[in-house]
């Protein structure tokens, strides 16, 4: 389903329920459809009432570390004013394609759940970080936040109440980076997108202007609303242990249907969305391999079909469900191709701010294309490891880092990932070539296809 | 840095050794200070870190178990333990360094740097043999200009943001910023705005590689040519501490040197690139003489003769009040002494004054309680600046005074004729009509503060306001020699009464301070003790002192306009230039039966002198030199003066001896320790005392005795190859000072007792009378520029173009009523007449307040000393739109 | 070349005041400048500069960060390709070399009317409906060759312009806060316990700053 609809099934849909509308992003159907009632809702119980209830409802962060939203509020040091939400709508990780959909079809949710969180956590001010590239979604949300300050939803004294804060809309300008929280904040304060060092710049302790900041994903924060209007009792009936309620989905590549889907947290498994909800491989092909949570993270395969869409699992398997992000590759995929092009964004967009990320990741580029272009030397496949393990020492999972934030790790993945599974395919590039003994690689999903000499 | 010992400290291992650290140490510092360098190229312990280079990851266990951190970002924890040399933080650095030098052109061998290169040094150090990139390097232009003195080679730059970040931390001044992203990043200006700083230089001492180059230095040598003395700046009072750098006989390089107490390794540019002026072809290099229009060459000993001669003439004829001594400024301490010695304790005569009468009463300056920088300085503490613009006039005080507003919280309150380039940060400007400073500081003092000076009430409550409970530091100083010293002198009264302040000297050149400490003013004997106060001590120890007070600058040169001098003497001064009041000046010189100049490099002064003298000059000379705190701090030779020029000291010396009495100083440590003899404020002061960093006068007495005194030797031990050795952060570490120790006092030394310093150096306010300005005239205010028409300047090619030229600015009100379109010429003309006309563009801006006319001093096309009358009180100035 | 214009300048001072403090407002005016000249001008960064107090070097330094600013002009249609991973593996490549063939240019550059300029860009956040472009930020899903050449082909007509506005102007639809239900910006150092918080005293009128 293109569209991202889910035929009305056995689970309520949380966060994409209006989508079925048309005009799903007006006040007028937001309001016949419930919208706004979570947070009169939120209001009437108040602000400790709603953190706690965030809290039990485990929901965890769809922004891609999973960190549980209500925990994270509450890091916010007591008693020093004023604290900011920045809601991160910059979705750019390769494969990624759920936040731009919520913001465009249901604004006034957005809005809603950026309002209960800032009530809760006494935030004097919401800024709104929409990701440059998307004109649609930033009209619709002007729109709706220029109906939602008409109708006293949202500004100085909201619904009647003593709660006042503006929500500004605020846009990028074109740089991923950008979506790594610090990175955000420097961005807002009208800098160069560089990450922070964290310690000492944890948001919630020295964010915006160095003020307590709460930094929270479209999709974490779309989820409020549901969980105000019906509580959190209710939202733990559905998904697994470790991860409650549902979750957005987009299952690009090669599938026979791809499509963003909203399902089940925790219980669907990879061969349901990929099977079942997109109709499996295209044609006549079989499965490679499929990256299951964006660019960033390591490729999964045949034998991890069967694994649940949650958390704990997909870490325990050596890769992560990060920002609900499955691109499924097929055995015509040129593996050394396709590593090539993750590593060549990464090269693209690292913000320069620090020496092994900026040199490292344009280097493994050029390494890449090199051998694409028919220039591989059998030492290649050394070099690229052991560049990847300056920059990721150990090449393990979850990674290390020599650099300021996981963007430079993000460009080891794919190469750790295809060079161990694919390295004939390298070693047909490169004319030969081993893996050196001298370089470990220890990333559980790291893996030699079955009956194959790991070669490490 | 000091190694101030700290109560509480930290104890943490690294590589398996416990070491104590200081409990806000980075554990970069506390392995450095413990012996452990860890490498790092964007670390810099004068500026906030940021972790972006990563050279300096090494392992560090915070209880966690060990993970790779950057050491620059991480603060000590007790118990931490740091390693150093595990495999995973060698693995780290090398892998570090590759990507570092995947793209950097690698041309070490024709670059500045090479030989003093950090990335250079690591490479060898830590770096395998032949690089494993293969691929296309990035390409940038070769150098580009980036300012009139820097130049820019992208392709060296290792982004570390070093330079960047002293431009917007430090200097205040973000003109260069990183461009683009990724490995496209760039260091850069914005088209067309070049990187006018003048803090520039800077940029080039801490850039870790060979990016920035300075263009006075470029290609000039290779490290290893050079070697270098530890020594102290002289173009300004602030007296930063420097390496001076020569080969050859040549010096070719200056850069800071990290002390607490003043520079924080931190030059101006004109401190940095003057040094030029050392080998300038105008250099005096052998006396003249005049006969008849021409001055011609001649010996010592002809010249020397000729000036004894008018001294003893005058000496039988008018008696010692028939001869002045005007300047002292560039002399050495140990100079100044001398000189003193000769004028006051030989020929007798009082008529003696460092300054040009264009600074302060030296009872305001000796008299009022001191200041040092770091005490003016204190976080959360009130500074208020009185009459200057300290980036102008102090650049690296500004730097200072700067960093305590911005990153220690302090609150500035400035009392100034116009904006000054501290007045973005200030809480408070108080823009002054001409003359109105006292006022203006009386009110502020006041319980119930009124309009004054031009200035509104609330505006004066609300400064008032904002001077908190701490302590309050006053900087005084005389940016504006177009009205009377007294208005400042009267607010510094004020401003003392008010709120027992302290007192910093805001006096500009070099050695003024060391000059009146050693009583080269009116009144005066070394050791800021008054003529009454030291006429006994000083009688046992020289053959005369001076019966009654003599004149000042602006009362020798009356004296010599009207023929009552027979012999001005200058001191390394230029009054045709410096003096404010051209007029008097020129009729001075005129009238003056002899004129003898002791300088460096011919002025207008010079040229009208009858004897020149010439003398040698910076990095020529050892002694020592006194800042505007009052810090003693050594100087030291590194070149050999031109042609038979020698040092002040020797001139005084030898020209005593040809009027056939003896200073009794055969060297300059003869001098020094007479100074400390017979002067109280010297007293403990020693060679070892002073040290690298320099120290306070009058010292604390060592306890427990022995005491050591300077002796011989200095000289020896700063010889060519001394110990110092300044590196891109401007640490420098000193041979230590093998001063012999004296166990007990000498008898001259237990009669050095007797009044306590200054104690006879009263202050008292002078009372001012400001004529009410007339409406239809305009008041000047005079102002600095760091660059302009002086002699240091002029003779640096580097600098000698950077002088803005005189504008004159005039309130957007004035400027209206004049009707001319900005940069029109006009003529300003003294309003009572009997004074010169300038031709000068005008400008229009609201820093300077309504009725006056601001103009900076001695800057090319406008000589603004033909204005000003020093007989006056204020100077009203007529202006029309030019013809 | 133009600094902001009069009324540009008043909406400028407009979005500095949502701001706690104005540099966080470079952004969106360096993107008001793009939507007024269709690219970022030197003239324009000084004056934006001016606008929130800080030097023009800061101003570049963060205008050239952002892949979105040109700081020379480009194409009345800037039509990105994507060509990541999604894209990449149902036809990217193919739709971005199409595109050079038609448009005879290379990515990164502009056809000689001046009328197209042709990036080969990152992930857009359309995986799912790949292949895909943009036009001027505007979305085109699942798009064929020949829809393209009928694309070209309207843009060149101006037949979409309803739709697509020039390079530059980004949405066509501006926030607006109503004074009378403004909160306010929240001031670092200017703040105390939001109001809804105060457990104390009886809730009061205004916001938490
Ligand atoms: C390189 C990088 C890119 C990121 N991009 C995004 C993004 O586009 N959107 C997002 O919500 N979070 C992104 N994140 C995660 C954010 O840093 C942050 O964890 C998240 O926004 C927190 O929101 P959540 O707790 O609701 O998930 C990124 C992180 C990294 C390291
Ligand atoms: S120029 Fe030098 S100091 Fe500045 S960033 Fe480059 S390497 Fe660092
Ligand atoms: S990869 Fe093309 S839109 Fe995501």
């Amino acid at each position: 389903m293109s569209d991202g609809t889910t035929p009305a099934g056995e689970i309520p849909l949380m966060v994409t329920g209006r989508f079925s509308y048309d005009d799903a992003h007006t006040l007028e159907r937001s309001r016949a459809t419930e919208g706004y009632e979570g947070l009169r809702r939120a209001l009437d119980t108040g602000p400790e009432a709603v953190h706690s209830e965030t809290k039990a409802a485990s929901l965890l962060g769809r922004g891609g570390a999973g960190f549980p939203a209500g925990v994270k509020w509450g890091f916010c040091p007591p008693d020093v004013w004023p604290r900011y939400l920045v809601v991160n709508g910059d979705e750019s990780e390769p494969g990624t394609y759920k936040d731009r959909m919520l913001m465009e079809r249901d604004p006034h949710q957005l809005i809603e759940g950026s309002l209960i969180c800032a009530y809760a956590t006494g935030c004097a001010q919401v800024f709104l970080y929409v990701r440059g590239e998307m004109a649609l979604a930033q009209e619709r949300i002007a729109s709706a936040l220029n109906e939602a300050y008409e109708a006293n939803l949202v500004g100085r004294n909201i619904m009647g109440s003593d709660f006042s804060c503006d929500v500004i809309l605020h846009w990028g300008a074109g740089a991923y980076i950008v979506g790594e929280e610090t990175a955000l904040i420097e961005s807002l304060e009208g800098n160069r997108g560089f990450p922070r060092l964290k310690p000492p710049y944890f948001p919630a302790a020295k964010g915006l202007y160095m003020q307590p900041t709460i930094v929270n994903n479209v999709e974490t924060l779309a989820n409020l609303p549901w969980i105000l209007r019906n509580g959190a009792d209710a939202y733990t009936q559905f998904g697994a242990e470790n991860s409650k309620g549902t979750r957005m989905f987009a299952i690009s590549g090669h599938v026979k249907k791809p499509g963003v889907h909203e399902v089940e947290f925790g219980t669907t498994t990879f061969r349901d969305v990929i099977y079942g909800r997109c109709g499996g491989i295209r044609g006549t092909h079989s499965l490679k391999a499929f990256i299951p949570g964006g660019a960033s993270s390591p490729w999964l395969y045949e034998e991890h079909l069967d694994l649940p869409l949650e958390k704990a699992t997909i870490d325990q398997a050596g890769s992560m469900l990060g920002s609900g992000a499955i691109v499924v590759m097929d055995e015509t995929t040129d593996a050394v191709k396709a590593a090539w092009r993750l590593v060549r964004f990464f090269a693209r967009e690292s913000c320069g701010k620090c020496t092994p990320c900026r040199e490292g990741t344009s280097w493994l580029e050029k390494v890449l294309r090199r051998m694409l272009d028919g220039h591989g030397r059998p030492e290649d496949l050394g070099l690229l490891l052991d560049l990847s393990d300056n920059i990721s020492p150990k090449i393990a999972w979850p990674p290390k880092q020599t650099t300021i934030c996981p963007l430079g790790p993000s460009a080891v993945s794919p190469i750790a990932s295809a060079i161990v599974r694919f390295q004939d395919e390298f070693r047909a590039y490169c004319g030969g070539g081993e893996i050196p003994t001298s370089v470990e690689i220890n990333g559980k999903a790291y893996v030699p296809p079955e009956g194959a000499p790991a070669g490490v | 840095m000091s190694d101030a010992p700290t109560e509480t400290t930290v104890k943490i291992t690294v590589d398996g050794v416990e070491i104590d650290a200081r409990p806000d140490d980075l554990v970069i510092d506390a392995a450095e200070r413990n012996g452990t360098y860890i490498p790092r190229f964007c670390y810099h312990p004068r500026m906030n870190p940021v972790g972006m280079c990563r050279m300096c990851l090494v392992e560090i266990d915070a209880g966690r178990g060990p993970a790779l951190q950057p050491s620059c970002m991480i603060p000590v924890s007790e118990g931490m333990s740091v390693d150093t040399e595990s495999d995973a933080t060698k693995k780290a650095q090398d892998g570090v360094l590759e990507f570092l030098l995947a793209n950097h052109p690698l041309d070490c061998p024709v670059c500045d740097k090479g030989g003093e290169c950090p990335l250079q040094d690591q490479a060898y150090a830590y770096g395998p043999g032949e690089s494993r990139f293969v691929e296309e390097k990035r390409h940038f232009e070769k150098p580009i200009p980036i300012s009139d003195l820097v130049d820019l080679d992208r392709e060296r730059c290792i982004l570390c943001d070093r330079c960047t970040r002293f431009a917007d931390e430090v200097a205040g001044d973000p003109l260069i910023s990183f461009i683009d992203r990724g490995s496209q990043t760039q260091v850069n200006t914005f088209p067309d705005e070049p990187f006018a700083s003048y803090f520039s230089g800077n940029t080039v001492q801490i850039c870790p590689v060979g990016a920035l180059t300075a263009k006075p230095y470029r290609f000039k040598a290779r490290p290893w040519d050079l070697d270098q003395v530890e020594s102290t700046c002289t173009t300004c009072s602030v007296g930063c501490r420097v390496v001076v750098q020569a080969s050859r006989n040549e010096v070719l390089r200056t850069n800071g040197v990290d002390v607490d107490g003043v520079n924080w390794s931190w030059l101006c540019d004109k401190g940095r690139f003057d040094f030029q002026s050392i080998h300038s072809e105008d250099r005096l290099a052998e006396p003249l003489i005049r006969d008849g229009d021409a001055q011609t060459r001649t010996s010592w000993s002809v010249a020397l003769t000729r000036a004894a001669s008018a001294i003893r003439g005058s000496l039988d004829s008018t008696g010692p009040s028939g001869i002045g001594v005007v300047g002292g400024a560039r002399l050495t301490n140990e100079a100044a002494y001398a000189w003193t010695k000769l004028a006051k304790g030989v020929v007798g005569t009082d008529n003696v004054d460092a300054q040009l009468g264009d600074g302060l009463p030296p009872e305001l300056v000796l008299g009022l309680p001191k200041a040092t920088i770091d005490e003016t300085a204190t976080p959360g503490g009130t500074i208020v600046v009185v009459g200057t613009d300290i980036k102008e006039e102090l650049p690296v005080l500004y730097l200072r005074l700067r960093h305590a507003v911005v990153e220690d919280g302090a609150t500035l309150i400035e009392i100034v004729p116009h904006r000054t380039g501290l007045s973005g940060i200030a809480a408070h400007t108080l823009t002054y009509g001409p003359g109105g400073a006292a006022a203006v500081a009386a009110s502020l003092a006041s319980d119930q503060p009124s309009a004054a000076g031009g200035i509104d009430a609330d505006a004066i409550v609300a400064a008032k306001a904002a001077i908190g409970g701490g302590s309050v530091s006053v900087v005084v100083g005389r940016g504006n020699v177009a009205d009377t010293p007294d208005v400042i002198a009267a607010a510094a009264g004020a401003l003392h009464d008010g709120f027992d302040a302290r007192f910093l000297s805001g006096l500009r050149r070099g050695n003024v301070h060391g000059a009146l400490d050693a009583g080269m003013s009116p009144g005066l004997l070394p050791g800021r003790i008054s003529l009454d106060e030291g006429r006994a001590r000083f009688h046992e120890n020289w053959s005369t002192v001076p019966s009654d007070r003599g004149l000042d600058t602006t009362g020798i040169l009356q004296a010599a306009a009207d023929g009552r001098l027979d012999v001005l003497v200058l001191l390394g001064a230029d009054p045709l230039c410096d003096f404010p009041d051209h007029d008097l000046a020129r009729r001075a010189l005129a009238g003056a039966r002899t004129v003898i100049s002791v300088d460096t490099l011919p002025n207008d002064s010079t040229r009208q002198a009858d004897v020149v003298l010439a003398a040698a000059g910076y990095a020529e000379t050892e002694g020592t030199t006194t800042n505007l705190e009052g810090r003693v701090s050594r100087l030291a030779p590194k070149v050999t003066p031109p042609g038979t020029a020698r040092a002040d000291w020797i001139i005084a010396a030898e020209l005593t001896f040809r009027l056939g009495d003896d200073l009794g100083l055969e060297s300059v440590t003869d001098v020094f320790g007479e100074m400390t003899r017979v002067a109280p404020l010297y007293r403990w002061l020693t060679m070892g005392a002073i040290g690298a960093d320099g120290v306070v006068v009058p010292v604390a007495p060592p306890e427990p005795t022995p005491v050591t005194i300077g002796g011989a030797g200095e000289s020896e031990d700063e010889g060519p190859d001394s110990g110092v050795e300044a590196d891109e952060d401007g640490d420098a570490d000193v041979a230590a000072d093998p001063t012999p120790e004296r166990t007990a006092p000498t008898p001259a030394e237990a009669e050095v007792d007797g009044p306590a310093v200054g104690a006879g150096i009263r202050f008292t306010a002078p009372a001012v009378e400001i004529p009410q300005p007339d409406g239809y005239r305009l008041r000047l205010v005079t102002t600095r520029a760091l660059y302009d028409l002086g002699a240091s300047t002029q003779a640096s090619p580097s600098l000698a173009k950077l002088p803005h030229g005189a504008v004159l600015h005039l309130h957007p009100h004035d400027f209206d009523r004049l009707g001319v379109p900005a940069g029109a010429t006009v003529k300003v003309s003294n309003a009572e007449g009997g004074r010169g006309t300038i031709t000068v563009p005008v400008e229009s801006t609201e820093g300077v307040p309504r009725g006056a006319a601001s103009i900076a001093f001695a800057q090319p096309g406008g000589p603004t000393n033909e204005l000003i009358d020093v007989a006056r009180p204020v100077t009203d100035v007529r202006v029309e739109v030019a013809p | 070349m133009p600094r902001l214009s009069a009324e540009n300048t008043i909406l400028a001072r407009e979005i500095i005041a949502r701001y706690p403090l104005p540099k966080s407002a470079l952004i969106p005016l360096l993107h008001l400048a793009q939507e007024q000249d269709g690219h970022v001008s030197d003239e324009a960064m000084e004056h934006i500069a001016e606008l929130v107090e800080v030097t023009p070097a800061e101003v570049i330094g963060t205008c050239s960060f952002y892949e979105m600013f040109k700081r020379e002009p480009v194409g009345d249609y800037l039509v990105n390709v994507c060509t990541n991973i999604a894209c990449l593996l149902v036809g990217g490549e193919e739709l971005l070399h199409h595109l050079e063939e038609r448009l005879d240019i290379r990515p990164g550059s502009t056809t000689p009317d001046g009328m197209f300029t042709l990036e080969d860009v990152e992930c857009i956040a359309a995986c799912t409906e790949a292949p895909c472009l943009q036009v001027n930020y505007r979305y085109f899903h699942r798009i064929t060759h020949d829809e393209t050449d009928q694309l070209l082909e309207d843009l060149r007509a101006g037949r979409r312009a309803h739709e697509i506005p020039k390079h530059g102007t980004l949405t066509r639809v501006r926030q607006q806060i109503p004074a009378d239900r403004r909160a306010g910006a929240a001031v670092p150092g200017e703040c105390e316990t939001p109001v809804w918080l105060r457990t104390d005293e009886p809730a009061s009128e205004g916001a938490a700053t």
